[in-house]
């Protein structure tokens, strides 16, 4: 099971503690806790510590200099006015729910088209994975800023067939659009899920339909897609939350100004602008807190969503 | 070692066998059916080959352009060589500071300290949460799945302002701490998924024979779940030798630099005429990932599979 899939049972099933857990209960406390020592300093020092630090922080005027100093709510209703943060949130948001949906669209198409025992299967699937492999490297941004550049290997190519192509990544309306592409590009690891979740449905309800005469169209709505639904719930949760923190890609590709005209300046990039750039780190945190928010709140509402259109067949 | 492979959780068994009795009856289509289905099957191939194609070409592009004269990368959108030019490399590598071997081994010694903290340290979260029973059990787990989903930009501040203080900036401790203390919360449940499925009656009889747990997590749990440890070798590996956030925060020295700052260092210096250098060092980069692509491909899929991660 998925940790998902694992949370979402843990919050449904509220009974009681069976018997047998309650007598086991206290026995290896001893154990348990030195093997969990290191896991548990993580916790401490490095995760919850430095969110509630970071909270505190958000409620201060912060340089790294001086000591901290308490402003109440001035961080957040400077966010307000700020008119480039608005701006990250939009290209942000552009940015995930065009590309978390393009890229899921492309995987489960390809995981469609190569299941069934296809000749070659191990082959295309490693054609199709190596790039989300690459795809957080800098490396692969550099090349990415070739490609889409004026004169890079896209516009070469469409010259050949005699269209003058724009300069991709120096033009506003296209930055953005570039950076999704690779985004996309890297569908290989939601579709080796995919993959996996196709295997699990049973062959005998696609014979159940065959005999009672349905296409395979019908096939696909009716079987594949509730059977597949926990899994494209499961990839559309990780990926939603991981692409609200993509970094990389905007960083080199913009230089790391989030240009041309702040097209590509993801709210990440601000937020490591405010922070490391201008060691803002009062408003900083108040902008991580606000990112922790937002994805709360999206989640939230994939969970809740799920109940009308996942479909559990336990 | 490939021999424990199929022991635990190995529970993809292929579901093709019990499906076939009741399938070819229709004797009269049967014909036409078969060469609908082959051309079916060539319709598939032909998308798969222009798919993969697409996507494969622009890096076999940069690997050709990284041997190619400079000049030639901004025409030549083709895959034939004329010659081996080997100077992109010979120049990349030498371009910045420090000769490109310098960050690799920046990079090596960070992946390494990596690995072997989580290594390490999830497994001995793992087999708490998957063996032992003790007070919080649940609630800790639930915390430890939600980590998985914490956003990383919610800490880093705080983590920054932690780690200058104690002078740490411009060391790979930042990179490295957080590992030992099992921060990837990933592979601590990759690995309680995998002890699930090794059989309790193995630790029970090592306990009946008087081991304690350390002695059953080092000598039972551990030598069978190596599968889970090499998935989270890989996994570490290629994630840490992409890592680039965390070295441009905390690596600004470039006698520190990591391969991703180092490169980013050399975009931003580079002019107009070094993109073939720029695209050298860039394929040196990206060659250990595919190494560690080729050869654990298997451990790669099988960790994706069964946990969902990246």
């Amino acid at each position: 099971m998925s940790a998902i899939g694992e949370l979402s049972t843990m919050t449904r099933r509220k009974g009681p503690m069976s018997k047998e857990e309650k007598k086991a209960n206290g026995r290896d406390n001893k154990a348990a806790y030195v093997f969990l020592l290191p896991w548990l300093v993580g916790l401490v020092a490095i995760t919850v510590g430095p969110m509630l630090m970071s909270l505190y922080l958000s409620f201060t005027d912060y340089n790294l200099l001086q000591p901290p100093e308490w402003v109440g709510l001035d961080n957040f209703v400077r966010m307000f006015g700020d008119a480039r943060l608005h701006n990250s949130l939009r290209v942000t948001f552009t940015y995930v729910l065009v590309g978390v949906p393009l890229q899921l669209g492309v995987a489960l198409l390809i995981a469609l088209v190569l299941d069934k025992g296809l000749r070659g299967l191990p082959f295309y699937r490693s054609i199709f994975y190596l790039p989300s492999l690459l795809g957080g490297s800098v490396a692969v941004a550099i090349l990415w800023k070739q490609i889409f550049g004026t004169t890079g290997l896209v516009n070469q190519v469409l010259a050949m067939v005699g269209i003058e192509g724009p300069g991709w990544i120096s033009d506003p309306n296209t930055a953005l659009g570039s950076i999704i592409l690779l985004h996309v590009w890297t569908f290989g690891s939601p579709m080796i899920i995919f993959l996996a979740g196709l295997r699990q449905i049973p062959v005998m309800y696609y014979e159940a339909a065959k005999v009672d005469g349905a296409t395979t169209l019908q096939q696909f709505w009716r079987i594949t897609l509730p059977m597949l639904s926990p899994i494209i719930f499961f990839n559309l949760v990780l990926q939603i939350i991981g692409s609200f923190q993509s970094f990389t890609q905007a960083f080199i590709v913009s230089g790391g100004n989030g240009g041309p005209s702040d097209s590509t300046m993801f709210f990440t990039l601000y937020l490591y602008q405010k922070g490391f750039g201008q060691f803002d780190m009062g408003y900083a945190s108040a902008m991580a807190w606000f990112l922790l928010v937002i994805i709360g709140v999206f989640t939230a509402i994939n969970f809740i969503a799920s109940k009308y259109w996942v479909f559990y067949d336990d | 070692m490939t021999k424990l492979q199929t022991l635990p959780a190995a529970s993809d068994s292929s579901s093709g066998k019990d499906g076939k009795s009741p399938r070819r009856r229709e004797s009269p289509g049967s014909l036409a059916f078969s060469r609908s289905a082959r051309i079916k099957g060539l319709v598939k191939h032909a998308i798969l080959i222009i798919v993969g194609g697409v996507m494969i070409y622009p890096l076999l592009w940069m690997v050709v352009s990284s041997l190619r004269p400079n000049d030639l990368i901004f025409r030549e959108p083709g895959l034939w060589l004329e010659s081996l030019e080997m100077s992109n490399y010979t120049d990349g590598w030498s371009a910045l500071t420090h000769p490109f071997g310098h960050y690799m081994i920046n990079s090596a010694v960070v992946v390494l300290g990596s690995i072997l903290g989580n290594l390490i340290s999830c497994s001995m979260a793992a087999y708490a949460f998957a063996r032992l029973q003790f007070s919080g059990k649940k609630i800790f787990f639930g915390i430890m799945l939600l980590t998985i989903m914490l956003p990383f930009h919610v800490v880093i501040v705080p983590q920054y302002i932690l780690f200058s203080q104690i002078g740490w900036v411009n060391t790979f401790w930042p990179l490295i701490v957080p590992k030992l203390l099992a921060t990837d919360a990933f592979f601590v449940f990759l690995m309680v998924q995998f002890i699930r499925g090794i059989p309790k009656d193995l630790d029970e009889a090592a306990r009946i024979d008087g081991a304690g747990h350390p002695r059953i997590f080092l000598r039972v749990i551990l030598p069978l779940m190596v599968p889970a440890l090499a998935t989270t070798t890989i996994f570490t590996f290629i994630w840490t030798w992409n890592d680039f956030f965390g070295a441009l925060i905390y690596l600004t020295d470039p006698d520190m630099f990591t391969v991703p700052v180092a490169l980013r260092a050399f975009v931003d210096s580079q002019s107009a005429t070094s993109w073939g250098s720029l695209f050298a060092m860039s394929i040196v980069s990206l060659l250990p990932v595919f190494l560690v692509f080729l050869f654990g491909q298997r451990f790669l899929i099988k960790g994706i599979a069964t946990t969902g991660i990246k």
